[in-house]
C-alpha cells in the first residue's frame, strides 16, 4: 500500500492547483453562464500540457499515468466543472487511439489531440442505443477504400467543437455487438454533420451536439482496430470513461465541501457558528467521509489501470459511488446555506444541479450496478 | 538578448515572522516576490521576441531553491542562487553590491529586470542601487518595454503621468505589475525544472569584499518591526431597523462624546 504520490506527480498536481485557483475557479461562474465553448480555459489546458498526460512523449503528450490524469482532472472539475468536463470528453477519444490505434493513426491523429492542438469527442450514444451497444444503428458500409457511414449519434460532449472523433458504427447489423466497428472520423469530412446542440439542466456552456452521418465518406485508414472490434474499443473506453466520471464527480463534490465549510464557520444563528451545531457537524462529517471514499476508488481504478490490470469493475464502483456521493454531498451543501444555497448569489445551486449529471452519463448508476453485479456474481457465486 | 532577471523570496503575507534578536524576517515558507515574477515574464517576452537568453539571480536561503525552480519551468535558462551566511542580514546597500557582483561574473548581459520593490521590506532600493553600482542607466516602474533598433523603450508610470523613455543597453529596468500576467507553466518545463541544477555561489565565488556585505556591510539596521495591533472586532446589533437606531442611539450618549 502506498499513498503517497511520486514527486513528480506532485510536482504537476501543485502546478496545476496553482493554474486552477488562480485562473479558473474566479471565473467558473462566468464561464458556466456565458453559454458558449469555453476557448481560452480549453486553449490553456493544451498549453500546460494537460491534453495528453498518460500519452507517450513520442506521441505529443507528457508520458505520465492515468493516477495523474486522475488528480489532475479532480483539481480542473473542482474549480470549474465545465472545464474539467472537456477534459474528461477528451480523453474519451485520446485513449481509443492510444490504445487500438496504428502507428500512422497515432501520428497522424493522437499528436496534435496530445499537444492539446484538436480536441476530442467520443460517439456512441444514438436515440436508440447507449446503455444497449448493439443497438447501434450507425451503419458503416464498405466502399473501395473508404466506408461510407450513416446514422446520427446524440449528447455528444465536446461535439461540434471537436476536430477528432472517434465513433461507433455498426459494420455488420446480422453479428449485434460482434458486428460494430470504430472509426476516427475528423470534423470537416463531406457528409459530417452537427445537429442540435443540447439545452440541459446544468453546464449551459458544453456542448452536447448530435453528429449527423450522410453518406460520409471515411478513409478506410481511419477504422480503428478491426471490423467487428468496435464493441471491445466501445467497452475499454467506456471503462476510461467511467473513471473520468468519478474524478469530474470527485472534484465537484470537493468544490461544494470546500464552500460549506467556511460557510458555515461564518454564518451565526442563536449567537453562535452554525457549524458548532451538530445537525452541521454531521452533515460535514458524511461529506468529508464520502468524499474520501469516492476519491479512493477512483484512484484505485486508475492505479489498476496503470498496472494493466483488470479495472473494469473498481471503475463501475468509482463511477457508482462517487457520482451518487456527489449528489448527496452538493445536496447537503445547498442545505447548510439554507436560502441562500437555492439563490444563484453561490455556487452551492449549481453545483446540485451539475451533480445530477454525473449519475446518468457514461452508464447509469442503474447499469454501474449491473456492471458490478456480473463481477460480484461471476467472482464469488461459485 | 541576455536578461537577467533579479528575484527575491519574499514570505507569504499570511506567515509573517520576525526574528526578535535580529529583526529580520524568518523566511520559512516564501513565495516570489510577485513584481519580481512579472520581471520574469518580462525578460521571457523579451527573450522569444529578439532571441538570447534568460537567467534568474536570487540571494537567499537555500529553500529559495524551489522559487527559481518555478522561475524555471516558466522558462528561464538558468538560475543561480547566491546563498552564505555572509550575505545574510544585507540591507539594500549590501544586497545591490552582492547582486552587481553576480552581474558582472555573468559576463556579456544586456539587460537587467527587477520588481519595483519587494512586498516584505518594500524599499525599491536594490533595482536602482544595482544600476549605480554597475554604471548602467537605470529605468524605474516600466509598464511596457520594447526594442526600438538597439535601444530599449520604456514607458514609465508615474503618479499623474506617464514618461516614455529609451536608454542604451546594458541597463536596469525595475518593473510594475501592471506589465504584464506572469504565466502558468507548462507540466513539461515543471517536470524539466525538477530535474533542473541550480547553480549556488557563495561570497568567495563572487570574490565579495566580506565588509560589504551581510550584517557588516549594511549601514541600515532595523531597530524595531512588530505586526499592527489586530482591532477588536465591533458590536455587531441586531434586531429591527427601528429597534437599532435606538440602540445605537443609546450607547453614543453612553459614550459622552461631546456634541455641537
Amino acid at each position: 500500500m502506498e499513498f503517497t504520490f511520486t514527486e513528480d506527480q506532485a510536482a504537476v498536481i501543485a502546478a496545476v492547483k496553482e493554474f486552477c485557483d488562480e485562473d479558473l475557479a474566479p471565473k467558473a461562474q462566468e464561464t458556466d453562464e456565458a453559454g458558449c465553448w469555453p476557448a481560452a480555459n480549453v486553449g490553456k489546458l493544451g498549453e500546460l500540457d494537460l491534453m495528453g498526460i498518460p500519452v507517450p512523449e513520442e506521441y505529443g503528450g507528457l508520458g505520465m499515468d492515468f493516477l495523474t490524469w486522475t488528480a489532475v482532472g479532480e483539481e480542473l472539475s473542482r474549480a470549474c466543472t465545465t472545464t474539467g468536463a472537456v477534459y474528461g470528453a477528451h480523453m474519451l477519444c485520446v485513449y481509443p487511439i492510444l490504445h487500438f490505434g496504428t502507428e500512422e493513426q497515432k501520428r497522424k491523429h493522437l499528436l496534435p489531440l496530445a499537444k492539446g492542438q484538436h480536441i476530442g469527442a467520443f460517439g456512441l450514444t444514438e436515440p436508440n442505443a447507449g446503455s444497449d451497444a448493439a443497438a447501434v444503428a450507425t451503419k458503416a458500409v464498405k466502399d473501395g477504400d473508404h466506408y461510407l457511414l450513416n446514422g446520427s449519434k446524440i449528447f455528444i460532449t465536446n461535439g461540434g467543437e471537436a476536430e477528432t472523433y472517434v465513433i461507433i458504427t455498426s459494420s455488420d447489423p446480422s453479428k449485434g455487438v460482434r458486428g460494430l466497428a470504430a472509426f476516427i472520423v475528423e470534423k470537416g469530412t463531406p457528409g459530417f454533420e452537427f445537429g442540435k446542440n443540447e439545452r440541459k439542466m446544468a453546464y449551459s456552456s458544453l456542448p452536447n451536439r448530435e453528429l449527423i452521418f450522410t453518406d460520409c465518406r471515411v478513409p478506410k485508414e481511419n477504422l480503428l482496430g478491426r471490423e467487428g472490434g468496435g464493441f471491445l474499443v466501445a467497452m475499454r473506453t467506456l471503462g476510461v470513461g467511467r473513471i473520468g466520471m468519478a474524478v469530474g464527480a470527485v472534484g465537484l463534490a470537493r468544490a461544494a465541501l470546500e464552500a460549506a465549510v467556511p460557510y458555515s464557520r461564518q454564518r451565526h444563528q442563536f449567537g453562535k457558528p452554525i457549524s458548532s451545531f451538530q445537525a452541521i457537524q454531521f452533515m460535514l462529517s458524511d461529506m468529508a467521509t464520502e468524499l474520501d471514499a469516492a476519491r479512493l476508488l477512483t484512484w484505485r481504478a486508475a492505479w489498476l489501470k496503470d498496472q494493466n490490470q483488470p479495472f473494469e469493475k473498481e471503475a463501475a464502483m468509482a463511477k457508482l459511488y462517487a457520482s451518487e456521493a456527489a449528489m448527496r454531498i452538493t445536496t447537503k451543501a445547498v442545505q447548510i446555506f439554507g436560502g441562500y444555497g437555492y439563490t444563484k448569489d453561490f455556487p452551492v445551486e449549481r453545483y446540485m444541479r451539475e451533480a445530477k449529471l454525473f449519475e446518468i452519463v457514461e452508464g447509469t448508476s442503474e447499469i454501474q450496478r449491473l456492471v458490478i453485479a456480473n463481477h460480484v456474481i461471476r467472482e464469488l457465486g461459485g | 538578448m541576455n536578461i537577467v532577471a533579479c528575484v527575491k523570496q519574499v514570505p507569504e503575507t499570511t506567515e509573517v515572522r520576525i526574528d526578535p534578536k535580529t529583526n529580520a524576517l524568518i523566511r520559512e515558507k516564501g513565495i516570489i516576490n510577485p513584481f519580481d515574477e512579472n520581471a520574469v515574464e518580462a525578460a521571457l517576452q523579451l527573450k522569444e521576441a529578439h532571441g538570447g537568453k534568460v537567467s534568474v539571480v536570487c540571494m537567499g536561503p537555500p529553500q529559495a531553491e524551489e522559487m527559481l525552480r518555478g522561475c524555471l519551468a516558466m522558462g528561464a535558462d538558468e538560475a543561480y542562487l547566491i546563498c552564505d551566511p555572509a550575505v545574510r542580514g544585507s540591507d539594500t546597500l549590501a544586497t545591490s553590491y552582492t547582486l552587481a557582483l553576480a552581474v558582472r561574473k555573468l559576463g556579456d548581459v544586456d539587460l537587467i529586470l527587477c520588481g519595483k520593490q519587494a512586498i516584505d521590506g518594500d524599499t525599491g532600493q536594490v533595482g536602482p542601487g544595482l544600476a549605480e553600482r554597475l554604471g548602467y542607466p537605470q529605468v524605474t516602474f516600466a509598464i511596457s518595454l520594447e526594442m526600438v533598433e538597439n535601444k530599449l523603450r520604456a514607458r514609465r508610470v508615474l503618479d499623474d503621468f506617464y514618461e516614455v523613455l529609451e536608454v542604451k543597453l546594458p541597463a536596469v529596468v525595475t518593473v510594475v505589475k501592471q506589465i504584464n500576467e506572469p504565466r502558468h507553466p507548462s507540466m513539461k518545463n515543471v517536470l524539466k525544472a525538477k530535474r533542473a541544477e541550480i547553480i549556488t555561489w557563495t561570497a568567495a565565488d563572487l570574490e565579495a569584499d566580506l565588509t560589504q556585505t551581510g550584517f557588516d556591510g549594511s549601514p541600515t539596521q532595523v531597530i524595531q518591526v512588530w505586526p499592527p495591533e489586530k482591532r477588536a472586532g465591533g458590536q455587531v446589533l441586531e434586531g429591527e431597523p427601528d429597534e437599532i437606531a435606538g440602540q445605537l442611539a443609546e450607547i453614543i450618549r453612553g459614550m459622552q462624546i461631546a456634541v455641537g
